[in-house]
C-alpha cells in the first residue's frame, strides 16, 4: 500500500521543481497540471477519493486550462525566456530557499515527533463529505458561496460595455 | 479503492488472479470499444448518406462494410508531417493526451451487471474529470502547432470545453440525488423503481441538459466551432496528419461512445431492458449505445453550425440556469415525497 503513495509524492516534487524551472510558460504549467494529478492521486491513497476527484476537475481540469488560456494568448516570444533565465539567478533564489529550508526543517521536525501511521485508514465516502459540509460546517460553505458570488458579480461588472445595456457582441 | 487494495495485497495468492483477470477485462473492452468506433464512422456515413438521399460507402466490400478497414490502413501509411516551428514534445504529447482521457474513462463504465473494471465510487465524477482533462490535447494541438488556424480552434475549444462542463456536470447532480450514490452500477440499481426502469422522466429536464451539452463537449455538430472547416479550415488538428490525425478522430468517437454511455447508465436505465434478453446481458446496452449515437448524427445531418456568441449565451444563460431549477425542483419532489 506504500508504494504507490511515494511513487506519487516523488512525481509530485519532480514535476513541481520543473515547474519552477522550466523557461517556457506553457511548458511550466503543463508540468503543473502533472503536479496536481500526482497530488490528486495522494488524495485518492489517504482515503478521500472525492477530494482526488475535485482536484482533478477543479484544479487540473478548470483552473489551469484557464491559465494556459490566458498564457497563450500572451503570446510569449524569445523575449520572455530570456527575462526567465534572468529569474533563475541564484541571488533570486537565496531568500525563498531560505524561507522554504525553515517550513521544511519545521515540517520534518513536526513529522519526526509523530508516532505510528501517518494516513488514514478508512475511506472516506462523498456522502460523509456532504454530511460534514452541510452540517457543521454550513456557515463557511454560505460565506465561501457569499465571496463567489461577490466575483461573479465582478466579474460581470468589469466584462460589461460602457454604454449598451449589458447586450453584447463580440 | 477496494481493487487496488486487492491487488496490493503482499503475498497474496490472488494477486496474479486479480492482475490478470483486470488485465483480461482491460483488453475485452478496449477492443470491442476499438472495433465500435471503426464501425462507428461506417454507421456515421451511412446515415448521413441516406438522410441526403445518397448511398454512402458503397465500394470496398459488400455495402462498403470493409470502408473503416481501408480508411485505417490508409491512415497508418500516411506521411507524417510535423510542422518545422512547431513545439515538437507538445505536439507529439496532444493527440496522446486526448486518446488516454477518452479510454480511461472507459473503466467505470458498467456495460452490464458485475462487469466494470474499476468499481470506485465516485465513478460519475471520474469521467468529469477524464473529460475535462481530455481539453488539454485539443488546447494544446491548437497552441503547440504554432499556425494561426490551429490556435483559434484550440482558444474556442478551451471556452467552450470549460462553458458547457458547468452544466453537463449540473445535470448529473439531479441523478446523483435521486440514487443518492456517484457510483454508476448503483445509479442503475436505483433506477429500477422508477417508470421504465429508467431516470428518463423524473429528470427530463436534467437528459435535455445533458445531452445539449454532451452534443457541445465532444464538438460534434451543430457545436463543432472548434473545427468549422468553413472558417477554420480544420481548427486545432490542422497540422496534423496521418496516424497523430487519426488519434484525435479515435479520441473523439471514443468520447462520443463514454458520453452516451454515461448517458444510458444515468438517464436509460443502464443495461436493464423491458424484458430479459437471455445469453446476451450487454444487449440492451449496445442497443440503447446505438440509438444514442444514432441520435448525434441525426442532430449533425439536420442543423446547421452555431455562431459561436449563440453558443456561449445557449449554454451560460440557458442551459446552466435550467440545470440549476432542475436541481431545485429534484430537492423540493425529494423532500416532499
Amino acid at each position: 500500500m506504500n508504494a504507490p503513495f511515494y511513487i506519487a509524492a516523488v512525481v509530485a516534487f519532480l514535476s513541481t521543481f520543473m515547474v519552477v524551472t522550466r523557461r517556457n510558460a506553457v511548458h511550466a504549467l503543463l508540468y503543473l497540471v502533472v503536479s496536481l494529478l500526482s497530488v490528486a492521486l495522494v488524495f485518492f491513497l489517504l482515503g478521500a477519493p472525492f477530494v482526488a476527484a475535485l482536484e482533478v476537475i477543479i484544479y487540473a481540469g478548470a483552473i489551469m486550462v484557464l491559465f494556459v488560456f490566458v498564457i497563450m494568448m500572451l503570446n510569449i516570444g524569445r523575449q520572455t525566456a530570456e527575462q526567465e533565465r534572468e529569474w533563475l539567478n541564484p541571488e533570486i533564489w537565496l531568500g525563498p530557499a531560505v524561507l522554504t529550508l525553515v517550513l521544511a526543517g519545521e515540517l520534518i521536525y513536526v513529522l519526526s515527533r509523530m508516532h505510528g501511521r501517518a494516513y488514514a485508514l478508512s475511506v472516506v465516502s462523498p456522502k460523509q463529505v456532504g454530511i460534514a459540509l452541510l452540517g457543521p460546517y454550513v456557515l463557511g460553505v454560505e460565506l465561501a458561496s457569499m465571496l463567489l458570488l461577490a466575483g461573479l458579480v465582478g466579474a460581470f461588472h468589469l466584462g460589461r460595455r460602457e454604454g449598451t445595456g449589458g447586450e453584447r457582441r463580440p | 479503492m477496494n481493487f487496488l487494495e486487492a491487488a496490493m495485497q503482499p503475498g497474496s495468492v490472488d494477486f496474479l488472479y486479480n492482475i490478470a483477470i483486470i488485465v483480461i477485462k482491460i483488453l475485452v473492452v478496449f477492443g470491442v470499444i476499438m472495433l465500435h468506433v471503426a464501425y462507428a464512422t461506417y454507421f456515421e456515413r451511412k446515415t448521413i448518406g441516406h438522410m441526403q438521399v445518397r448511398l454512402g460507402p458503397m465500394r470496398v466490400g459488400p455495402h462498403g462494410l470493409l470502408q473503416p478497414i481501408a480508411d485505417g490502413i490508409k491512415l497508418f501509411f500516411k506521411e507524417d508531417i510535423i510542422p518545422a516551428q512547431s513545439d515538437k514534445p507538445v505536439f507529439f504529447v496532444a493527440p496522446v493526451i486526448s486518446l488516454v482521457a477518452a479510454l480511461t474513462s472507459l473503466a467505470v463504465i458498467p456495460f452490464f451487471d458485475g462487469f466494470v473494471i474499476a468499481d470506485i465510487n465516485v465513478g460519475l465524477l471520474f469521467v468529469l474529470a477524464m473529460s475535462s482533462l481530455g481539453s488539454y490535447g485539443i488546447i494544446l494541438a491548437g497552441w503547440s502547432s504554432n499556425s494561426k488556424y490551429s490556435f483559434l480552434g484550440g482558444l474556442r475549444s478551451a471556452a467552450q470545453i470549460i462553458s458547457y462542463e458547468i452544466a453537463m456536470g449540473l445535470s448529473l447532480v439531479g441523478v446523483m440525488m435521486l440514487s443518492g450514490s456517484m457510483n454508476l452500477t448503483e445509479i442503475v440499481k436505483a433506477q429500477e423503481h422508477y417508470p421504465l426502469g429508467m431516470f428518463l422522466f423524473p429528470q427530463l429536464i436534467a437528459c435535455f441538459v445533458y445531452t445539449i451539452s454532451v452534443i457541445a463537449e465532444t464538438n460534434r455538430a451543430p457545436f463543432d466551432l472548434p473545427e468549422a472547416e468553413s472558417e477554420l479550415v480544420a481548427g486545432y488538428f490542422v497540422e496534423y496528419s496521418g496516424m497523430r490525425y487519426g488519434l484525435f478522430f479515435i479520441a473523439e468517437y471514443t468520447a462520443m461512445i463514454i458520453m452516451a454511455s454515461i448517458g444510458i447508465v444515468c438517464f436509460l436505465g443502464g443495461w436493464n431492458g423491458p424484458f430479459e434478453i437471455p445469453y446476451v446481458p450487454f444487449a440492451w446496452f449496445f442497443l440503447k449505445l446505438y440509438l444514442l449515437i444514432f441520435v448525434y448524427y441525426w442532430i449533425r445531418a439536420t442543423l446547421p453550425r452555431y455562431r459561436y456568441d449563440h453558443l456561449m449565451d445557449l449554454g451560460w444563460k440557458v442551459l446552466i440556469p435550467l440545470a440549476l431549477l432542475n436541481i431545485v425542483v429534484t430537492g423540493i419532489v425529494k423532500v416532499l415525497l
